[in-house]
């Protein structure tokens, strides 16, 4: 049962976004290049993408999607600040946490899901440093990372967004998340796309 | 606006504030995110409920603190991390040191002594090591005996060794190591001239003067201020045109010691200090 734009209406009602943490595995790449075209120049929340890349291949995501959107790529750099308006990508091999002064993070821990950098950890430290004032958008992928991460952001007030798992090229990751943190809205990918424009409203 | 501090953020605080002060073990301006994870790992293996609970029995029984700084510090490596970085050491670094007569080293935050011991067997590869004394610090006593017995994991071996040729070795990996009791023990040569201390970088001052300083993947769970506090020591203990070398992720960029080292190996992460 996909969202209404009624539910989405209430969903936002209220938000002010800072920032929106979007995370995938299996498929991920194909969904964000759907996906990021979207964010319009001038764009206000800072926007983070993290996807399961092997650990021994440098990430070029930055790079691919550089040439493709309207707002500026990076790749994101330990204690860099937290940029509005930026689309960072979290590199291979480390963990990816945002601290509470909005500065970002790497760590080497463990992975977690066999996943090193772990959309968990992202999440959980981003629903800390902003919020209500961030927003997750979890997409397809073939395991169970994600979800604890949408949890935490909900648990704080932030908003959380789950691709349709029907039409998630892989549907594990979009069903843990929907099991375990009940998200706002559950939306196809389309929808998100045109979801993701109206989060800088301050409604 | 920033979101307000929960009870675990304010009891977690407390406790790092209380470890300080009562073992001067500063992790005052370590990285808030990478901390609060590990203590609530410590947590559940101490069988406490609450941070406030964990603080009680630190301060109250010493062992007790000797285990959660096990989970306060990272021991994460492996041998000849980031071949790239290795193999970068042994051709733009190597030939400088080369013209040096004697070498000091310093291995900053050495954990278990898997970097110490891949820069040890780099240097007597290039006929270095003989003239060379590697200092390997680190806080953590427990860390510093691993590193000591120079027993690593049989099965890391095959990793280890693919990163060492990948790195641009140049004999059998398996020459450094015999293999017992499950573990790979590593020729003691290796370490004949590695003077293993406790040092902290967040409280202690500089103690030599070093040509090279490697320091990989400890300041990312640093905030900026001790960061910067580290950079400034290590700048202060490199002799002139001194190397360093960080993590394959870590940046100065944001340092306000920036300017004071220059970049001789960009992806490598090994810089200079600048000429002044």
């Amino acid at each position: 049962m996909n969202a209404s734009a009624e539910d989405v209406d209430a969903a936002l009602a209220g938000r002010n976004i800072e920032a929106i943490v979007i995370g995938a595995s299996a498929g991920g790449v194909d969904a964000l290049v759907e996906l990021l075209p979207a964010l319009p120049s001038g764009f206000g929340p800072a926007t983070v993408c993290i996807l399961h890349v092997p650990a021994d291949r440098e990430s070029r995501l930055a790079e691919l999607f550089a040439a493709r959107l309207a707002l500026p790529v990076r790749e994101a750099l330990d204690k860099a600040p937290v940029e509005g308006g930026t689309v960072y990508f979290a590199g291979a091999g480390y963990h990816l946490s945002i601290e509470r002064d909005r500065v970002f993070s790497i760590s080497c821990e463990p992975p977690v899901h066999y996943a090193r950098p772990a959309i968990d950890l992202l999440m959980e430290s981003a629903a800390d440093a902003y919020g209500a004032g961030l927003a997750g958008i979890l997409l397809t992928g073939a395991n169970t990372d994600g979800a604890d991460g949408m949890r935490r952001i909900r648990q704080r007030g932030g908003l959380t967004v789950v691709q349709d798992p029907r039409e998630a090229q892989a549907p594990t990751m979009p069903e843990g998340a929907i099991r375990l943190c009940e998200p706002h809205l559950v939306l196809p990918l389309a929808a998100i796309r045109a979801l993701l424009p109206q989060l800088e409203k301050i409604i | 606006m920033k979101h307000p501090l929960d009870d675990t953020d304010i009891e977690l605080r407390m406790l790092i504030e209380a470890v300080y002060l009562k073992y001067n073990y500063d992790f005052r301006d370590y990285t808030g995110a990478s901390q609060k994870r590990r203590v609530l790992v410590a947590l559940r293996e101490m069988d406490c409920a609450t941070i406030s609970e964990l603080q009680a029995k630190v301060l109250h029984q010493p062992e007790a603190f000797t285990r959660l700084l096990q989970f306060l510090t990272i021991p994460v490596t492996e041998m000849f991390r980031d071949p790239e970085y290795h193999a970068a050491l042994r051709s733009q670094v190597v030939p400088h040191l080369s013209t040096y007569a004697s070498l000091k080293f310093w291995v900053a935050g050495c954990s278990t002594g898997e970097e110490v011991y891949s820069l040890a067997i780099l240097l007597h590869e290039e006929g270095l090591l003989e003239r060379s004394i590697i200092y390997a610090t680190d806080i953590n006593p427990e860390s510093l005996d691993s590193a000591r017995r120079g027993v690593f994991q049989l099965d890391r071996m095959r990793l280890y060794t693919e990163n060492y040729q990948k790195a641009g070795g140049k004999r059998a990996f398996s020459d450094y190591y015999t293999a017992a009791y499950g573990g790979a023990l590593f020729e003691r040569f290796l370490v004949e001239n590695v003077t293993f201390a406790d040092h902290s970088l967040a409280t202690d001052s500089v103690f030599s003067e070093t040509h090279f300083i490697s320091c990989r993947n400890v300041m990312i769970y640093f905030n900026r201020r001790l960061q910067n506090r580290v950079l400034g020591l290590f700048h202060e203990s490199l002799c002139h045109r001194g190397f360093l070398a960080l993590g394959s992720k870590e940046s100065i960029d944001f340092s306000t010691h920036a300017n004071r080292f220059e970049s001789i190996a960009r992806r490598e992460r090994i810089f200079r200090k600048a000429a002044e």
